[in-house]
């Protein structure tokens, strides 16, 4: 029984006029969450109906950009799942460590804290300097807050204690300085990022890539969707390249699955045709 | 029906606890027997990345299958499903699970809240809570979205709670249809069954 403000008819109505007047296209997200998020930008701003809420939505260009930022889920932490970065360190970036140059795409980097954890581990490993970072995300502003590299300084020892498990042997808080209530990352983990909004839905790839990092975004969409995700990471990614995915995420269910190989028990596979 | 024989559920209990509630259903869950129709999802909050720990202790404790819940995953009747550390669990409506890495609500992440209200807004046959110790405000607003779309409201008797504060702020909330001893608890699921 659909006992919230907003139905899913209400839903489904909104998301039809998002992507038909603005190219946005969440009609294959997983529909609770969604609902979920809408139910809540409708509480937040104070409509007084969904009718209002969609005249907003039609008529003022404006409010998307608070639409995107709020119907996305940002949420994102440094070193989250220690052992997926040991496995990193230990197993991958020896590997890529081979190559030239080094092309990793974050993709969905919300604020960035996984960049950041991605280029320490770079830098430890003597890397970095070979490396470009590419990080993206559908929403605008966390893209810009993952340029500028501060987070909240609560957040520290937390991440501290992450890296250390990940088989950080640094004094974290050499990595960034501290001014009240923030922590600003180095500039010099930042000269080799690239940021930019790219929307995996509509986007098409950009390049070709040794290692692509999309952590809790599929999550977020349908089966099908994930599918066609999956194809443009395939296509996106160099033979022997890695594909890195959040800790309840799987390339199980996808067609791509056949050209993979797991490594370890993390969610880490690499293309092996 | 699906390749593993198993078919999605008619019924679900959700089952909802916090500090004590490992106790109880460790204590109640060796008596209890699923059939095809009814299925089991449990919220317990408890610190991120012991996940498997779970899942074995309580397998450990029955032969009904237990397991955590995947993305995507259909409910299936004759299944414990338990929701995954540091994690929402979301029901969709057509009767599959989703997961969510959105901000904790109610300081916990999984929420009960959440899965309690979006299984609300799914097409079950019959849908039953059950609430149980905790030091916690979470479940109350998931009770009464399962008591506003129908369902029922059983929770422990707060009495005999490890911590009263959880059963306690639901029952204020929402006039429970059970108030429940753990001992009670068995008889009571395997009633869901018919
Ligand atoms: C939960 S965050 C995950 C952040 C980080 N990868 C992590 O695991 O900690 C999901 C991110 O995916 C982004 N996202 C959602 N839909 C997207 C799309 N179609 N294209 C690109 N990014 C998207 C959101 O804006 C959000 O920043």
């Amino acid at each position: 029984m659909d006992i919230s403000a907003i139905h899913d008819e209400d839903v489904e109505i909104l998301l039809n006029d998002v992507f038909e007047l603005y190219g946005y296209d969440f009609t294959e997200y997983s529909k609770a969450s969604i609902k979920r998020r809408i139910n809540r930008l409708f509480t937040l701003d104070k409509f007084p109906s969904f009718a209002e809420l969609r005249y907003k939505v039609i008529n003022d260009p404006n409010y998307l950009k608070r639409f995107i930022e709020e119907i996305t889920v940002n949420v994102t932490e440094m070193f989250r799942d220690p052992s997926f970065y040991r496995v990193l360190r230990e197993e991958v970036l020896p590997a890529l460590g081979t190559y030239p140059f080094i092309r990793i795409w974050h993709a969905g980097c919300s604020t960035g804290e996984e960049v950041y954890s991605m280029a320490i581990l770079l830098k430890e490993a003597n890397l970095y300097h070979k490396s470009l970072l590419y990080a993206t995300d559908i929403n605008p502003s966390v893209v810009e807050k993952a340029r500028n590299g501060i987070f909240p300084m609560g957040m520290m020892k937390q991440y501290s204690e992450n890296y250390i498990a990940s088989g950080g042997k640094k004094d974290f808080s050499s990595y960034y300085s501290a001014n009240y209530d923030l922590a600003k990352f180095d500039e010099s983990l930042k000269q080799k990022m690239i940021f930019a909004t790219h929307n995996l839905v509509s986007d098409s790839s950009f390049n070709e890539f040794q290692l692509i990092i999309c952590r809790n975004v599929l999550i977020y969409f349908d089966r099908n969707l994930q599918t066609t995700v999956f194809d443009l990471f395939n296509e996106s990614l160099e033979n022997l390249g890695f594909l890195a995915l959040g800790s309840k995420e799987s390339i199980r269910f996808s067609p791509i699955a056949k050209n993979f190989k797991q490594i370890q028990r993390e969610k880490i596979w690499r293309k092996t045709v | 029906m699906a390749k593993n024989g198993l078919t999605l559920a008619k019924n679900l209990l959700l089952i909802g606890g916090s500090a004590g509630s490992l106790e109880v259903i460790l204590q109640f869950l060796p008596f209890i027997q699923l059939g095809p129709d009814l299925a089991i999802v449990m919220v317990l909050h408890r610190k991120a990345g012991d996940d498997s720990p779970l899942v074995e202790l309580l397998t450990f404790r029955t032969h009904t299958p237990v397991k955590e819940a995947e993305e995507k995953e259909p409910v299936n009747g004759g299944v414990i499903y338990v929701a995954p550390a540091d994690y929402h669990l979301l029901v969709e409506r057509n009767l599959t699970f989703s997961l969510d890495f959105s901000e904790k609500v109610n300081y916990s992440r999984p929420s009960i809240d959440l899965t309690f209200q979006t299984a609300a807004e799914a097409p079950f046959t019959k849908l039953t809570c059950l609430l149980l110790s905790g030091a916690n405000e979470d479940g109350s607003a998931g009770v009464e979205a399962v008591k506003l779309a129908g369902g029922t409201f059983a929770v422990q008797d707060p009495s005999t709670a490890e911590v009263f504060f959880m059963p306690q702020k639901a029952i204020n909330r929402v006039k429970p249809d059970f108030l429940l001893k753990p001992k009670d608890m068995s008889d009571f699921i395997n009633s869901l069954n018919s």
